[in-house]
């Protein structure tokens, strides 16, 4: 589908497939504060994109100046072959669901999924079909005629995003589309926006801070922290190979080790790390300098009581200070010889039980596991919270 | 304009205080009792006195200077007589403060919706700026109406240069069925040379002392709509203009229905500005009450006025409300 | 799974290729900015025009203080005089009339306030039979012509042989009764506001209903409550319609100025009106610019309010919103 787009004409787009989105160099300054740092980020057509970030990371900016609701201080917003960057949002072939769905409480639900082709001059009898049709997709025929306030909250945010999808938009823009649900619900609707994406195959790009939202639906997340991209690529790229800490922090847990690379041949680069020899694959150091922090996901690392030998893998001694029964897992907190405490996530595999504060433990996993990032950067950085490492 | 609680509007969160807070039965009649005793006293009996009063006889400056309960409708046939068909003075009243109002939410609203929309940390400092000329004596702002319309001043030249005083002069000239324009201005909106002295100045100062009532309800009202659902009409393809049309000013229409009410009714009663700055032609409702108890003593004609003047902005009101259908909006 | 991540080179392609495609990069002009921002603002620019001609009145007022008339007529601007200001409280029947306005503002302002805030409380906090009559009556006075109060007022007086008797103490009355409604709307809308997990938080926090009352629910209404009174003060003071029915051969201060317009009103009278507005405008911005320079020091005391942060004007404006209430 990708290929086609770069040749196909606009008209063939908006029947489906969406249109690229490329924000390029873009800058939005609120007076001296800089939202949106030289931006430039490309969104493949028909892809469902997530741009990921704590509150105030500039992702929303960006978002409202796709949608034309903000102009960007410098540089171009170009939606397949136009450039829109000027352009008012109401002649834009962008729609939004808004955050918190932003449903206009004297309008009933037909009216409300109605309102953008009544813009467009349709006739009544064409937006009778195409508003039933699209309530049908997201299963609310029977609710045509109630009013937004006596939707539940899921509810509204189909009519909201069924509002948006009618209009058959390159690009379907979602501000924090489901920050608004519980648990369960967002789960449900995490489910059923990827199924009408992969229906509509319309460019969808999501804004989330909620990360596990963002690696459900997307299939490419961009990173964003402090008005720039940290990192962009699939789910799975971002979470096993981070190239910052932030987002080694931000998605999911690391564990970050100071260390230093000593030698790189042969694909494989070896690492000292408080003189303690260890490996992992050179593509895997996203830093020019020699000092590195060596980074773990809590669930590679395997916990062993000490003795057990651990050959190919790297290892480090410690003892417990804290485990967790949590069902699924348990999680420790294990204290390293240099005083470091690192977080483990172990299966519950053993048969007798999980080791306890104080057991004297040997922490080994695959060097395949392991990355590294410049030391230069905050260790902390994208932390949800200061862990006990001092 | 019933005073009912809006259904489903925030009386749900106070009936769980009612139940924590509230001690005894008898507790909100305690709280209620003293000012509703006064209210009860001081409006409601007067009101039903004022009905009586137009059906009875006497004069406050003749005879006894009593006055008796006679069933005396003639009072009601007195007033309409002198002031609905000789002289179209209650139909003036309407019509000036129809207009006035109309004038006040034409004004008001780009001021209520800057406040609500586009002022920022200024919000404060404009609705302070928008009670404030309360505060100056509502008589003393209205007699500087007349240093700012005088017949040299500059607003009277520029009308006059820019043919605005002329236009204005002959466009409501031209006579029509009743009730004409040329029976509620028979001589014109306003004058050739002048504006003091004419409707246009009664009907000017009206707007300009009522607009804070029709500012802060307008407000209210347009604070409460999240500015999303705004940036949502334009996203659907909505124009500015449109996204105003469908959206802005439809969830608005709780305050325009308060700020019109708030304005006409007071305007229609009101003596002060055709006083300051109207003719003698230009006596209103709210002049003849005035004059038949003050001057004439004539208190049974006066409260048959009263009672008329009443019961029509009721009626209308009732009309207005029902009309514009607020209780399904909000 | 067509939309796997490709190879960050083909994205940057796919974007050269776009971006070689579009006519080179030209923000808009200058001209085009500067029309679209006038565009864009023409509504604050009508708002400042409009607030300019609520304010041009009081302006003339203030001037015309300062004038010297050249006949008994204050209208056409003379020469430029101090003497209504040093005079000011030389005229005895200007002097009489404020001492008498005030008076008469500060009990009702007093009385009106007590009771709208206990009918607030009532409505605001209680479910009770007679809710919808309650609200309507207050809603009638806000909703009838000053000139028929007045003038069924004066029936009333009339009929219970008080006209001999008008004056200072029938014009409290009247005012007391048309505050009580502008009261009640303005705390109700307080009321409505509070957070009611507040209370509950307190409750749950070993404070009784009364001290529940007095140390969270009533310090969080007082500024609705200043709000109401600074209202009804204005109100009162300012009433010329109802007062002029109930007040005989009394004068207050509008009273006054009312009684010289046919006459000339003195520049003196624009000095009291000067004065009020300027001590108006005090009272209202100075808690404000006092919290303002408070905030700035970090540990200084909490900054007590006046009733004038944004929540009151709001509740300002919901006593013009009172056909919801």
């Amino acid at each position: 589908m990708s290929e086609q787009t770069s040749t196909a004409a606009p008209e063939a787009q908006s029947t489906g497939g969406g249109a690229d989105l490329h924000i390029v160099d873009v800058t939005k300054k609120f007076g001296s504060f800089t939202a949106v740092d030289d931006l430039t980020l490309t969104v493949p057509s028909g892809s469902f994109f997530a741009l990921l970030g704590p509150s105030g990371c500039g992702k929303t900016t960006t978002l409202r100046m796709v949608a034309g609701l903000e102009e960007p201080t410098a540089g171009r917003i170009v939606i397949g072959t136009e450039d829109v960057t000027y352009r008012k949002p109401f002649k834009r072939p962008v729609n939004t669901v808004f955050q918190s769905y932003a449903l206009f409480p004297h309008l009933d639900i037909f009216e409300n999924v109605a309102f953008g082709l009544r813009r467009t001059g349709m006739n009544r009898s064409e937006i009778r079909g195409e508003v039933e049709n699209m309530l049908e997709l997201v299963e609310l025929s029977t609710y045509a005629r109630r009013k937004p306030n006596q939707l539940s909250g899921g509810q509204q945010q189909r009519v909201a995003v069924a509002r948006a999808l009618i209009n058959k938009p390159e690009v379907l823009l979602l501000d924090e589309p489901l920050g608004a649900l519980d648990l369960k619900l967002r789960r449900q609707m995490q489910i059923e926006l990827k199924r009408i994406q992969t229906e509509v195959g319309i460019t969808f790009v999501h804004v989330t801070h909620d990360q596990e939202e963002a690696m459900t639906m997307a299939d490419t997340i961009a990173v964003m922290n402090e008005g720039r991209i940290e990192q962009m690529g699939a789910p799975i790229e971002l979470y096993e190979n981070p190239v910052t800490t932030f987002v080694a922090n931000f998605l999911g847990q690391s564990n970050l080790i100071k260390g230093s690379v000593t030698g790189k041949g042969g694909g494989d680069a070896l690492l000292e790390v408080q003189g303690i020899r260890m490996a992992m694959p050179t593509a895997r150091v996203h830093s020019d300098r020699d000092d590195v922090w060596v980074g773990v996901r809590p669930e590679k690392m395997q916990i062993s009581r000490s003795g057990i030998s651990v050959n190919g893998e790297n290892a480090v001694t410690g003892v417990v200070t804290d485990a967790s029964y949590i069902g699924v897992s348990t999680q420790y907190l294990v204290e390293l010889p240099w005083g470091q405490e690192v977080g483990v996530f172990a299966q519950n595999l053993s048969t007798e039980g999980p080791l306890s504060k104080g057991d004297e433990v040997v922490l080994h996993w695959n060097p395949a596991h392991t990355f590294a990032l410049d030391a230069s950067q905050d260790a902390e950085a994208g932390a949800e919270k200061v862990e006990g490492d001092e | 304009m019933s005073a009912a609680p809006a259904p489903g509007a925030a009386q749900t969160p106070q009936d769980d205080v009612a139940r924590t807070v509230g001690s005894h039965a008898w507790t909100p009649y305690a709280l209620l009792s003293p000012g509703m005793l006064w209210l009860a006293v001081f409006f409601l009996v007067p009101t039903v006195m004022l009905v009586t009063m137009s059906l009875s006889s006497g004069s406050a400056f003749t005879g006894t200077g009593t006055f008796s309960f006679s069933w005396e409708f003639s009072n009601y046939a007195d007033a309409w007589n002198q002031y609905i068909v000789d002289k179209p003075i209650f139909q003036k009243s309407l019509v000036y403060a129809l207009i006035a109002t109309v004038l006040c939410l034409i004004i008001a609203y780009p001021l209520a919706y800057t406040i609500a929309f586009k002022s920022g940390r200024w919000k404060n400092l404009l609705l302070v700026l928008v009670i404030a000329p309360f505060f100056t004596s509502f008589l003393l702002r209205t007699n500087a109406w007349q240093t700012i319309l005088s017949d040299n001043g500059f607003v009277v030249d520029v009308m006059k240069n820019t043919g605005m005083l002329d236009f204005l002069h002959t466009v409501v000239n031209t006579p029509d069925s009743w009730p004409s324009w040329t029976q509620i201005f028979p001589e014109g909106i306003t004058a050739e040379d002048h504006v003091l002295a004419t409707p246009l100045a009664v009907i000017l100062g009206i707007t300009y002392n009522f607009l804070p009532f029709m500012t802060l309800p307008l407000y209210a009202s347009l604070e409460r709509i999240d500015i999303r659902l705004i940036e949502a009409a334009t996203d659907l393809y909505s124009s500015a203009f449109t996204a105003f049309r469908k959206v802005t000013f439809p969830l608005s229409l709780p305050g325009v229905v308060a700020g019109t009410l708030l304005t006409f009714i007071p305007a229609a009663g009101d003596p002060v500005n055709a006083f300051l700055l109207g003719s003698s032609n230009d006596a209103l409702m709210g002049n003849a009450i005035d004059a038949q108890f003050k001057a004439t003593g004539n208190y049974p004609l006066a409260s048959a006025l009263s009672v008329i003047l009443m019961v029509v902005i009721v009626a209308m009101v009732a009309l207005y409300v029902k009309r514009a259908g607020t209780e399904e909006l909000v | 799974m067509s939309t796997v991540l490709e190879p960050t080179q083909s994205i940057d392609a796919r974007r050269a290729q776009a971006l070689a495609a579009l006519p080179p990069y030209s923000p808009p002009s200058l001209p085009v900015r500067t029309m679209r921002w006038v565009r864009s603002h023409l509504v604050q620019f009508f708002a400042a025009l409009v607030l300019f001609y609520m304010f041009v009145p009081v302006l003339l007022v203030v001037i015309f203080s300062f004038n010297l008339p050249s006949g008994k007529f204050n209208y056409i601007w003379n020469q430029f005089s101090t003497q209504a200001w040093v005079n000011v409280w030389q005229d005895p029947l200007i002097t009489d009339s404020v001492v008498l306005s005030l008076e008469i503002a500060f009990v009702a302002t007093a009385v009106a306030t007590l009771l709208g805030t206990l009918i607030a409380f009532a409505i605001g906090r209680h479910r009770f039979v007679g809710r919808a009559g309650t609200n309507l009556l207050i809603f009638m006075p806000m909703a009838t012509p000053e000139v028929v109060m007045g003038s069924s007022l004066l029936t009333l007086f009339v009929a219970a042989g008080l006209e001999a008797s008008l004056g200072r103490g029938t014009i409290m009355v009247a005012h007391i009764m048309f505050c009580i409604s502008f009261v009640v709307v303005t705390v109700k809308a307080r009321i409505a506001g509070l957070d009611s997990r507040l209370e509950q938080a307190a409750m749950d926090l070993y404070a009784d209903e009364k001290t529940t009352f007095w140390k969270v629910t009533f310090p969080l209404v007082l500024p609705g409550i200043v709000a109401a009174a600074l209202l009804a003060f204005s109100l009162s003071f300012d009433d010329f319609v109802i007062t002029n029915f109930t007040s005989g051969q009394t004068v207050t201060f509008p009273m006054y100025v009312w009684g010289a317009a046919g006459r000339g009103i003195p520049p003196e009278a624009n000095v009291v009106g000067a004065i009020m507005f300027g001590v108006a405008v005090l009272v209202v911005l100075l808690p404000q610019l006092l919290r303002r320079r408070r905030a700035k020091t970090p540990d200084g005391p909490k900054p007590e309010v006046l009733g004038v942060d944004g929540d009151d004007h709001m509740s300002l404006g919901a006593t013009a919103r009172f056909e919801h209430s």
